[in-house]
């Protein structure tokens, strides 16, 4: 059940939803499309489903032409964002439509139907809620409806547009760990599009991150997360600090202080965007040799983690820097102390010449190395 | 007026507000009475005032029959023809992109925003025997100014936006959705017309149409330049209540017009029972009238 997605282009109007998108999904696999709204990834669903076609590009489907089939022939489960249920349909016929509709040669009979639709709202927990109609449940039990008549069809592919997008925080929590379930039960191939990272880290086997129709970065979702592959991926999933740096001779500077790092063979001196997650600064509540010298401005503890806004001489810019909330009081780390600030991991984006942009393909992962004496001071 | 209503709403709200109010209210009620209710109620009391024996065979007399079967007729084929049309272009306009579309919404409106005489008089322009296709259908022998076809058309003209722009701004609020959703559920065009489309705008398909059935038979100006006024053949219920009064038969006028009223009532009736029963489903359709 393998889908192979080849250079794909979009435009609406003057709008370009996508470029040069290429994507493969293997059978059982749980993909996430993230990115921000207009970054293409419900056009990218749309596609896939028949109600969009793309401008160039192919789709294919266990080598056949999956674009060659209109909508109602590629028996996908779609999931729409706000549900999209038939409103005059009891819940019971709107997860029986895509049976009743079939050519009456592969129709069920009724019997069959009424067993099917029982036992996928059992399935989706709504039984004994046949007989309602979608203005009488609650948002959770409208998707679950809509899930329920997606895969009465069978689907060879279930689709998901911002599945948990209208849903309060805490239905969102518990629904997405269910559907995860779902998924590894029925082996379904599900493909589903999502601006909520923490949604697309925690469910899926692979996420892929969209920006402005392009594809930024495709990985699993630790890859995504430890190592990002542009730019966009940093600033876009999870919370990061964006600096300014100077390669010399080899060596990284920011803020004036240099770091001993791995080699930057290949790297020509100049700018670079560098970029530091706020878990990877490690602090020491004294001056020690090694990394930036500054005071803590703020600490705000926020339940069991603290955030803490550190002023470093230097830098332009305040960082943030993130630990255990137990672990800054045990340390005494309070506003106005005076630290050592050792980033652990940073991200090297040194910025190309040609076009003045910082550069994905010259990215390095450097982790700056500091004298033993120092590193004992942090614990 | 200000004693009545301090006693109504005795302490939240001012005195003087409070007149003002009753002001507003009085004024409106005496108007309507005055300019709706007094008029409508002066037909029927004036169709049988000379008694329940000149009333029926006013409205039985064969002319009558004639123009009511004419206008039943003209009705039965506007109505359909703009049902189809209506609901095409609701469909184009709210789930199609297409070059024109601002277009072809604002010429929807068209028949709304021409006096009626000069729909009336376009038709007579084109067809009639002067007019730019007049030689040509005389020497076919096609009759359509001063004949059916006409009257047909003049009311096509005129009651074209009532179904259209009654499910315009229903099917842009309901979006695509439950449609696209029956696509991919395997329905073809016609199954997600028939099963999706149709049930959820029912009931402003049924307002529009009937909306547009009351226009097409109390329509006056189009249908009487295009008429000729022919008794017995080209004269609907509104041309001949004018005629009959222009004779100061007035029982007989009343008489017919009397059917022209107590249609609207019923259209009234049956509009506001689809208002109170499925508001809902009418969407913003039903505050604009």
């Amino acid at each position: 059940m393998s889908f192979e997605l080849n250079d794909l282009d979009k435009r609406f109007g003057d709008f370009q939803a996508l470029q040069g998108v290429s994507l493969s999904v293997k059978p059982g696999e749980f993909i996430a499309l993230l990115g921000p709204s207009g970054s293409g990834k419900t056009t990218l669903l749309r596609i896939l489903a028949g109600l969009e076609f793309p401008d160039r590009g192919t789709v294919e489907h266990e080598g056949h032409d999956w674009l060659a089939l209109p909508a109602r022939k590629r028996g996908v489960g779609l999931v729409f964002q706000h549900y999209a249920l038939f409103r005059h349909l009891t819940v019971f016929e709107n997860v029986a439509f895509g049976l009743r509709i079939k050519p009456w040669r592969s129709r069920p009979s009724r019997a069959e139907i009424a067993t099917t639709v029982a036992q996928l709202l059992k399935r989706v927990q709504l039984d004994g809620m046949g007989e309602r109609y979608p203005g009488q449940l609650s948002g959770g039990q409208r998707q679950r409806v809509a899930l329920a008549r997606a895969l009465a069809v069978n689907p060879t592919l279930l689709l998901l547009d911002e599945p948990f997008g209208a849903l309060d925080a805490q239905v969102r929590a518990n629904l997405r760990r269910w559907l995860r379930h779902l998924h590894e039960e029925l082996g379904l191939t599900t493909v589903f599009v999502t601006h909520d990272q923490e949604e697309a880290l925690e469910l899926a086997d692979r996420v892929v991150v969209m920006n402005k129709g392009r594809i930024e970065q495709i990985g699993t979702p630790e890859e995504i997360y430890q190592q990002p592959a542009t730019p966009f991926a940093f600033e876009f999933i999870g919370r990061s600090n964006r600096l300014e740096g100077k390669v010399a001779k080899g060596v990284l500077a920011l803020g004036g202080t240099p770091f001993d790092t791995e080699s930057l063979e290949g790297v020509d001196d100049g700018p670079a965007q560098v970029y530091v997650r706020p878990e990877h600064l490690a602090l020491a509540p004294a001056q020690v040799e090694g990394g930036w010298h500054g005071r803590i401005a703020h600490v705000f503890l926020a339940g069991s983690i603290a955030n803490l806004e550190l002023e470093i001489t230097g830098l332009a810019q305040p960082l943030l820097a993130e630990m255990g909330g137990e672990e800054v009081l045990r340390r005494g780390l309070r506003a106005g102390s005076v630290v050592t600030i050792q980033p652990r991991v940073l991200t090297a984006f040194p910025i190309d010449r040609t076009d003045g942009r910082p550069s994905a393909k010259l990215r390095r992962v450097l982790h700056p190395r500091y004298s033993q004496a120092s590193v004992a001071r942090l614990r | 007026m200000n004693a009545i209503a301090a006693h109504a709403s005795p302490v939240v709200r001012p005195r003087r507000r409070t007149g003002l109010r009753w002001l507003l209210i009085g004024t409106s009620v005496a108007f309507l009475l005055l300019f709706l209710v007094l008029p409508l109620a002066a037909v029927f009391v004036e169709a049988a005032r000379k008694g329940a024996g000149l009333y029926l065979a006013a409205i039985t007399e064969p002319d009558a029959i004639e123009a009511i079967k004419l206008t039943l007729l003209v009705a039965a084929i506007a109505v359909p023809l703009n049902l189809v049309f209506g609901v095409a272009a609701a469909w184009a306009v709210t789930r199609h992109e297409f070059p024109g579309k601002t277009a072809l919404t604002a010429l929807i409106d068209l028949p709304f925003s021409v006096s009626p005489v000069v729909s009336g008089l376009i038709y007579v322009l084109l067809f009639g025997a002067q007019g730019l296709l007049g030689p040509w259908l005389a020497e076919h022998g096609i009759r359509i100014i001063f004949a059916v076809p006409g009257l047909v058309l003049a009311t096509v003209f005129i009651t074209l936006p009532f179904v259209a722009r009654e499910l315009i701004p229903l099917m842009q609020t309901q979006g695509s959705d439950e449609e696209e959703a029956a696509l991919v559920l395997g329905a073809s065009g016609w199954q997600m017309f028939r099963k999706v489309t149709l049930p959820n705008i029912r009931w402003a398909l049924l307002y529009g149409v009937l909306l547009c059935n009351a226009r097409a038979m109390g329509e006056f100006g189009a249908v009487s330049v295009v008429s000729g006024h022919i008794r017995g053949l080209t004269n609907t219920m509104p041309l001949h209540i004018e005629i009959l009064y222009n004779e100061y038969d007035y029982v007989g006028a009343f008489a017919v017009a009397s059917l022209l009223a107590l249609l609207a009532l019923v259209t009234l009736a049956v509009k506001r029972f689809v208002e109170w029963r499925y508001g809902d489903e009418l969407g913003h359709g039903a505050a604009r009238h």
